[in-house]
């Protein structure tokens, strides 16, 4: 099935309903993200390819080829095979030890993801997030306060205490 | 060891207390320069130990963390630190160098030298899931910035099972869902969760894993996915239609079979109220059938939190615990830690209490 996009003559990626106006829609993915909708990221080619290298073939057995791979972790002396076998891996450098065995496991586990999206701990950043943390702080003690949680109201305000506190002494 | 009798929180309800127990935000961190736990020697561990109890993050709110080594606590209290879910099975059954950090509203606790060097958690009653994050965070910003955590460029928080790489975080809800298993909803829940990349699993101490109808639903990616992604997905989208299938569940049955619903939960009132001996798993099950008429409005003159402490109070050590002399005068066994004693003694003590507790 190859329908259009409504807006354009791209192919459409995206099919929805439209429930306002009660018909359907059709777009392709540059409209749909135009428009709002949450569009599903395909994985890069790269990355598949990555994955369908060190996958083994269906019916065969897979062929370990250690030889050629480290044996185990300089940092801690750690094996891939004892990782294959507990789950565990020895220390925080035997993700460089193995990085290429790493990969395709990391990304069978966690759904093709292939990189940390998030928080990291970055000193530079605390004050800014103190700051959003302050105000999201003030933000709830009015609420506690509007709705006469009092308790929570002061427990807030304690919070709000401590975070001064800690800005002053950066 | 000073636990108090049960958690100082376990009787407040929080929002959404009809379905949602509990709130969980759990981090996972490790330390540069020092291999993970299962890699460290018993020396290494002991180095991690004291390294950790000597960050001055104990200042969390102000108030100080009480700090339990598990080496030199007793099988009885090791157990009680898991039954209070402040610990994991895994961590009271090992044996290596241990010890967990503990908020003195218990709502915050640090397990050093699980799988990974930390797991921190904040545990809060009802749906306060953005509430625990936000504590957590706090907590590890205060940790950063006196403690070196193995970060990657590419795989960010770095966690001995490549599994939880990437943000480390897991959130949880503890769920109470007897709707949905009386409405045999439940294998439909499953494979829905499945989908979205959600474990559930039976959860309560002891007895069968789903005695008491309660459900732990968990992330089960870390990569990928920011924290606030995934917590805007389980406050905003997850646990609210969950919530509300349950709520669904219990209409239905209401709607459809009244009588025999009230016969269950009167019943069940019945027997906590005048059984002389109460085995574990009876307990959660009738303990549960009041939990839901409470929430239905059929038992007007029971309290939730009562009913919510005696999930927890009929837990074996926790039951031997109990105020003896309120209860009866029987000296019972000491507790095994995977291994749960419910001999005649224990069932009559546990009776005892359900029956003191409920007005029998
Ligand atoms: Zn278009
Ligand atoms: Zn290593």
């Amino acid at each position: 099935m190859n329908t259009k996009c409504d807006k354009c003559d791209q192919p459409a990626e995206v099919h929805e309903i439209d429930v306002e106006a009660g018909r359907d829609v059709h777009l392709c993915r540059e409209h749909a993200v135009e428009a709002g909708f949450q569009v599903p990221q395909s994985a890069p080619v790269t990355e598949l390819l990555t994955q369908f290298a060190t996958m083994p073939p269906p019916g065969e057995k897979p062929t370990p080829r250690r030889a050629e791979r480290p044996t185990a972790c300089e940092h801690c002396g750690a094996t891939f095979a004892r990782f294959r076998k507990t789950g565990l891996l020895g220390c925080p450098d035997c993700y460089e030890s193995f990085a290429r065995q790493l990969e395709a496991v990391i990304a069978r586990s966690q759904n093709g993801a292939n990189a940390h999206v998030g928080r990291v701990p970055d000193r530079s950043s605390d004050l800014v997030d103190l700051q959003a943390l302050r105000r999201s702080l003030i933000e709830e003690l009015d609420r506690a306060v509007a709705s006469e949680q009092y308790e929570r109201a002061a427990d807030l305000r304690d919070r709000l205490n401590t975070l001064t506190a800690d800005e002053a002494r950066g | 060891m000073n636990l108090k009798q049960t958690g100082p929180w376990i009787e407040h309800s929080g929002p959404d207390a009809d379905v949602v127990v509990s709130s969980r935000a759990r981090l996972a961190r490790n330390l540069t320069g020092l291999p993970f736990v299962n890699q460290a020697s018993d020396t290494q561990r002991r180095e991690i130990l004291q390294l950790v109890r000597s960050l001055p993050f104990a200042s969390e709110r102000g108030e100080g963390l009480v700090w339990i080594d598990l080496q030199q606590s007793t099988s009885e209290d090791r157990r009680l630190l898991f039954e209070r879910h402040l610990v994991s099975r895994q961590f009271i059954e090992s044996v290596s160098p241990r010890a967990v950090a503990i908020a003195d509203d218990e709502q915050l606790s640090v397990m050093v030298n699980e799988e990974d060097h930390l797991r921190m958690q904040v545990l809060l009653p009802g749906l306060e899931l953005e509430e625990a994050w936000r504590r957590a965070v706090e907590f590890d910003r205060r940790l950063e910035k006196h403690a070196d955590i193995a970060v990657h460029p590419r795989w960010g928080y770095l966690t001995a099972c490549p599994t939880n790489v990437g943000t480390a975080i897991r959130f949880s809800v503890m769920l109470h869902l007897p709707g949905l298993r009386l409405t045999n909803e439940l294998e439909r829940l499953r494979r829905a969760s499945n989908d979205l990349d959600l474990a559930v699993r039976g959860f309560y101490g002891e007895g069968s894993d789903s005695s008491g109808d309660f459900y732990q639903v968990s992330n089960q990616l870390t990569l990928g996915v920011s924290e606030t992604d995934l917590l805007a997905t389980f406050v905003g989208e997850v646990v609210p239609r969950i919530v509300a299938y349950e709520r669904m569940a219990r209409d239905i049955l209401v709607e459809r079979s009244a009588t025999l619903l009230e016969d269950r939960v009167h019943r069940a009132l019945g027997t906590l109220r005048s059984a002389r001996l109460l085995g574990i798993e009876e307990s959660m099950k009738h303990l549960s059938r009041v939990r839901l008429g409470i929430a239905l409005g059929l038992l007007p003159d029971v309290p939730l939190g009562t009913v919510q402490r005696l999930f927890l109070e009929v837990q074996p050590a926790h039951l031997r615990r109990i105020r003896p002399d309120s209860i009866d005068d029987t000296a019972l066994e000491p507790v095994g830690e995977d291994r749960m004693l419910d001999d005649e003694r224990t069932r009559r003590r546990r009776a005892a209490l359900v029956r003191h507790e409920l007005g029998g």
